[in-house]
């Protein structure tokens, strides 16, 4: 992926932590790391972040609990999921394709969420590959349910859906997705064309904007040395 | 009292057919010992993984020691799907018994307690509750009032309680006392497995309990079955503030590992002989 590309997905993403009090990113997560730490810069200091898989200096320090216990307790606004599969109802899948337990191909399980994506307000999922193969009208197994009935306990849920191709919302009431912008090179005929479920649309969806010189500055900056930290592979390719 | 054996000692204590919970690759993971595990050929182990697991237990299910797996996720990160798991799990060779991150936590500490179970928010419309029969949802009996459309379920989890939790630490003292530092999961698996095996970096003299900059972090001789001091045995993983994961061997088990036969090459190679030698030579 070109540095134009990631560092747009970096904005945007940046752009729906903006005003959060504390936003959690998980292992493996640069691109979702990379725009907390822009909204972070850009908020002075606001959202505060917890990233997982930062060695030292990682505010974490009763265990591997600490993460789920804080989200349960509210103290978690903002925290990012994938799938290998998603679904029109932002079901997602992190357990494999196929039957289950014995699937046609096994990827490595549900990690937190089945329970994060139940009490985190503002899940944001993820996911680059923007495929019939990826994003299904029904997954084949439910790692954690887009929304719930009446009755059971959900503060949380998802908010929006970023793919390589374009940034969906998530709207709880009709429990579907609608198309929000559509990346520079895009177009809504070719994303119908490779996502799998029914969504919604206006029929001439804007633009997602490119990251103007600013946060170009920011990211090549404060926000690309607090990455390397992290995630040093990733900074030295993205920042060339 | 704690027990200090060779490393082969140690990894004979463990059983064939024991549950055996392992800590997630972050974090002190024994790998000397698990090499050591197949070389003795322990066969139909029940893996824990706290929650989640990577080469350890790819490793153990490659070689056929592993019956079942209760786990969050096996994967070896940023280098892939961990492959000998999800072979093992699409031959239906391996029983799996899927679980999220906070649920193998909260069922820890039921454990620790000694209580039958602990409820956990979520769940409720996973396919992870169909998966797992043993858990149950009942309403909240403490609910105030009628919630709209329910009585508020919630999932009650068993208490899980490992025959064996095992795992590897910067240092124990020369009364078995082990310090774990911030790693307080390990704690929690110590506390609610029925014994603690542990391998270290280095057995220092004195009492770690006397210190009480360090007596926060350490872990009590009452819970450590057995102690065997192996120099580097998280090796190919790192140890926090000690060493660095080994990021090119790790690379070459994901290359090997991919198929059967590399696989047999990968354990003729590193496993089948003693591996410790290796780091230290480097």
């Amino acid at each position: 992926m070109n540095t134009e590309t990631t560092a747009l997905l970096i904005d945007v993403i940046a752009g729906m932590l903006e005003g959060l009090g504390r936003v959690a990113v998980g292992a493996s997560s640069p691109i979702p790391a990379a725009a907390a730490l822009l909204a972070r810069e850009r908020g002075g200091g606001r959202p505060a972040l917890s990233l997982l898989g930062a060695q030292a200096g990682s505010d974490f320090t009763d265990g591997g609990r600490e993460l789920f216990d804080r989200a349960g307790q509210g103290r978690i606004d903002a925290f990012f999921l994938g799938g290998v599969q998603i679904d029109g109802g932002a079901d997602i899948n992190l357990v494999g394709t196929g039957p289950h337990p014995a699937a046609e191909k096994r990827f490595p399980g549900s990690y937190g969420s089945a329970y994060l994506y139940f009490v985190v307000p503002r899940v944001i999922l993820f996911r680059l590959e923007h495929s019939p193969r990826t994003l299904v009208r029904k997954v084949d197994f439910v790692s954690a349910p887009g929304t719930s009935p009446p009755g059971v306990y959900r503060p949380g849920g998802p908010y929006a859906l970023v793919t390589g191709r374009c940034v969906f919302r998530f709207e709880p009431a009709r429990g579907r997705f609608r198309l929000a912008s559509l990346h520079p090179g895009h177009s809504l005929d070719e994303v119908r064309d490779a996502t799998g479920f029914d969504f919604d649309s206006a029929d001439d969806p804007p633009e997602t904007p490119a990251p103007d010189a600013g946060t170009m500055a920011l990211l090549r900056g404060p926000v690309g040395a607090a990455l390397a930290d992290v995630y040093p592979r990733f900074a030295a390719a993205f920042l060339g | 009292m704690t027990e200090t054996l060779p490393l082969d000692g140690l990894a004979g204590r463990i059983a064939g057919g024991a549950s055996l919970a392992l800590p997630p690759d972050y974090s002190f993971v024994p790998m000397a010992a698990v090499r050591a595990l197949v070389r003795h050929g322990v066969r139909d182990l029940r893996l824990v993984t706290v929650p989640q697991a990577g080469i350890a237990a790819d490793l153990l299910i490659g070689a056929g020691c592993v019956a079942s797996i209760e786990t969050a996720a096996v994967s070896l990160g940023e280098l892939g799907n961990a492959p000998r798991f999800s072979a093992a799990i699409e031959a239906g060779r391996l029983a799996i018994r899927e679980s999220t991150c906070p649920a193998i936590h909260a069922a820890l500490q039921a454990a620790e307690k000694g209580v039958p179970f602990m409820p956990l928010r979520g769940l409720i419309g996973s396919d992870l509750l169909r998966a797992r029969p043993d858990w149950r949802v009942i309403d909240n009996p403490l609910a105030e009032g009628e919630s709209e459309g329910g009585g508020d379920p919630i999932v009650l989890l068993p208490a899980l309680r490992p025959d064996v939790a095992l795992f590897h630490a910067p240092f124990a003292d020369e009364h078995g006392n082990v310090w774990l530092g911030a790693r307080r999961e390990l704690v929690t698996m110590a506390h609610a497995a029925r014994e603690t095996l542990v391998t270290v970096e280095e057995v220092r003299p004195g009492d770690l309990l006397t210190d009480e900059t360090l007596a926060a972090g350490t872990l009590p001789a009452l819970y450590v079955a057995a102690l065997a001091e192996v120099p580097e045995g998280a090796w190919p993983l790192g140890l926090a503030g000690r060493y660095e994961p080994d990021r090119d061997h790790l690379a070459e088990y994901a290359r090997l590992a991919a198929s059967e036969d590399g696989f047999a090459e990968y354990c003729a190679e590193y496993v089948d002989e003693d591996a410790a030698g290796l780091c230290a030579a480097e």
